[in-house]
């Protein structure tokens, strides 16, 4: 006699905590084992593409902060590099410092969340609760900068809004000299920690090959041993004279993702120890009145500089027609924008890539013939936040 | 990096002659425009290929050009880790037009070509799975087109009588203003409007 058996449909979020988000993932299961996962994503959309269009240049980049919350910076850098790249304004070199500085902050603000989410989706809760502390401090630095914890609005096109205290730096390097510390600390609990491997090693592998196919970047290709890094492959800013190693992975699964990015962690804190050792003096916004607003002190006392603030902050600033795709390494991958303009101060279109976008479109493949606990375990490895997944 | 730009186009122009519309180079940036009916061979072409090796596909950009005939623009984004090299191909086509699925070639495009057509309308032919992703189920009509209306034409609230989420039109206070800030210097369009209307009550 055979025995008919019927999948069970099984309907995972939208609110839920291992779903990082609001990730609708309709589950069709045999068992225990997943046959089918439909991820339903866009109940976090809300338009950005749209109201970018409704926008100039300067408003529209604090979207970018919305976009992937966890690392507002890097987002905005890359809206950032594609403005400057139509408008063809060079950065001052201490901005470009800054920059570098503030994007490996968010890589770290990043790469704690996750790792340390990732632990708490499979059953450790401690490393959360450390690494939220070092967030906290990281989020402070980002206020002392910009003004704002999460949502910066600090880069501009060409430069970054003000100058950096000094304590600020001092601060910074403090933290960077005692943060490996705290890394040790995580890897301690869960490098080599019985449960967390049992729970990620060989689950949701991926291959060469698939990581190419399903368009994966960042540390989703690294893990699965592809060297690729824009930072290293197409530098921008001063990657290129900064000394630092790409961790790659051997067999593309959760645990070598994880390695990866606690190595990552390591790396942008000796990027950070570099920029601050060099860190040069100058102006950190482009010196083109035309594109960059006046100091205050000027507006006090110069005509033209009135002209040129009350110009800036009503028309903007006009960007020449053409269309450019800038891509920086945010901390999930790679994160573009391709924009288009037609020559007046508000984008004609802006097309926001997403790396959590590609990723969570996997899923599907992934998890297929796992068992039902590994969902989180592979959803949290993927590093998805639904501010840039849905847009 | 230019340098291999210019030979990669060198290359593709003369490995596919007759296909390339238009190819040029700018912003350090390689673009070609081909015919829509061409797509799926020349990406095949891209993919394959020992010299060009696009084997990532980054990303499909649609774009509305609504005062022209062929008002619909897709831009497909590549990307190759061997050669270190990016490059844009897009095709214009009319709205009624079914493209291509490449979704064969690239797996990743599934979910980029289902947003394309979510945000713009625009079909896919042998596309495993086309329906909408971003926006709400049963939503209606197509927001990234340039005659959508940014405020949308519902809005959803919950209400507190009917004790569940309802959708109804969108009440604005106030009209949404869109201000045109774009060089007041040279006066606004009405001033111009009836110094001309003025202008031409003389002639007459």
């Amino acid at each position: 006699m055979v025995k008919k058996t019927k999948s069970l449909n099984l309907n995972f979020g939208p609110q839920h905590p291992a779903a990082h988000g609001v990730l609708r993932l309709i589950l069709e299961l045999d068992g225990e084992v997943v046959e089918k996962a439909d991820p339903h994503i866009g109940l976090l959309h809300r338009g950005t593409e749209k109201l970018i269009e409704q926008k100039t240049y300067t408003q529209a980049l604090p979207y970018f902060d919305r976009l992937d919350y966890v690392a507002p910076m890097n987002q905005e850098h890359a809206f950032a590099l594609a403005a400057e790249k139509l408008l063809k304004i060079e950065v001052p070199i201490r901005a470009k410092y800054i920059r570098v500085i503030f994007c490996e902050i968010g890589r770290i603000l990043s790469h704690i969340l996750n790792v340390t989410t990732q632990a708490l989706d499979v059953g450790a809760l401690t490393p959360s609760l450390w690494g939220f502390e070092e967030r906290e401090t990281l989020m402070t630095f980002y206020e002392r900068a910009s003004g704002s914890r999460l949502h910066a609005n600090y880069f501009r096109t060409g430069g970054v809004h003000q100058d950096i205290p000094l304590k600020l730096v001092e601060d910074i390097e403090k933290f960077c000299k005692s943060f490996p510390k705290i890394i040790d600390d995580l890897e301690s609990l869960l490098t080599d920690n019985r449960i967390f491997k049992q729970r990620n090693v060989e689950i949701g592998i991926v291959t060469k090959q698939e990581a190419l196919d399903h368009s994966f970047s960042g540390v989703m290709l690294r893990g699965s041993g592809v060297p690729w890094d824009l930072r290293r492959s197409q530098p921008y800013e001063i990657y290129k004279d900064l000394d630092f190693k790409i961790p790659v992975g051997k067999n593309g699964d959760c645990y070598d993702r994880y390695l990866c990015r606690i190595e990552e962690m390591r790396e942008s804190v000796k990027i950070i120890l570099q920029c601050i050792e060099r860190l040069p003096k100058g102006p950190v916004k482009s010196i083109d009145g035309k594109i960059s607003p006046p100091n205050r002190q000027d507006l006090k006392q110069s005509m033209e500089a009135l002209i040129h603030h009350f110009k800036l902050f009503t028309e903007g600033y006009r960007v020449p027609p053409g269309d450019v795709y800038t891509a920086v390494e945010a901390p999930k991958g790679e994160f573009g924008v391709y924009l288009i303009s037609d020559g007046t101060n508000k984008p004609y279109r802006c097309k926001i890539r997403a790396p959590g976008f590609s990723h969570l479109q996997a899923m599907d493949y992934l998890i297929r013939g796992h068992m039902l606990a590994d969902v989180p375990a592979v959803l949290g490895s993927l590093d998805i936040v639904f501010g840039e997944v849905d847009r | 990096m230019i340098e291999n730009l210019k030979k990669l186009e060198n290359l593709i122009n003369s490995e596919l002659t007759s296909k390339i519309q238009s190819s040029f180079i700018a912003n350090d940036e390689l673009s070609i425009e081909i015919n829509e009916n061409d797509l799926i061979e020349i990406i095949q072409f891209l993919k394959s290929n020992e010299k060009c090796k696009f084997r990532q596909l980054i990303d499909i950009a649609g774009v509305d050009y609504p005062n022209e005939e062929k008002r619909f623009k897709l831009v497909y984004l590549f990307l190759s880790h061997e050669n270190n090299c990016r490059i844009k191909i897009s095709i214009n086509f009319q709205p009624k037009q079914i493209i291509n699925s490449i979704t064969k070639i690239f797996p990743a495009a599934n979910w980029m070509e289902r947003e394309v057509f979510d945000m713009y309308g625009i079909k896919f032919k042998n596309h495993p799975d086309l329906r909408r992703i971003l926006t709400d189920y049963g939503f209606k009509g197509h927001p990234l087109r340039k005659d959508f209306p940014l405020t949308g034409f519902n809005e959803v609230r919950y209400s507190e009588k009917e004790k569940k989420v309802i959708y109804e039109p969108v009440k604005l206070e106030q009209n949404y203003r869109n201000f045109d800030f774009e060089s007041p210097w040279e006066g606004t369009n009405y001033i111009k409007e009836i110094k001309k209307k003025q202008a031409d009550g003389k002639k007459n």
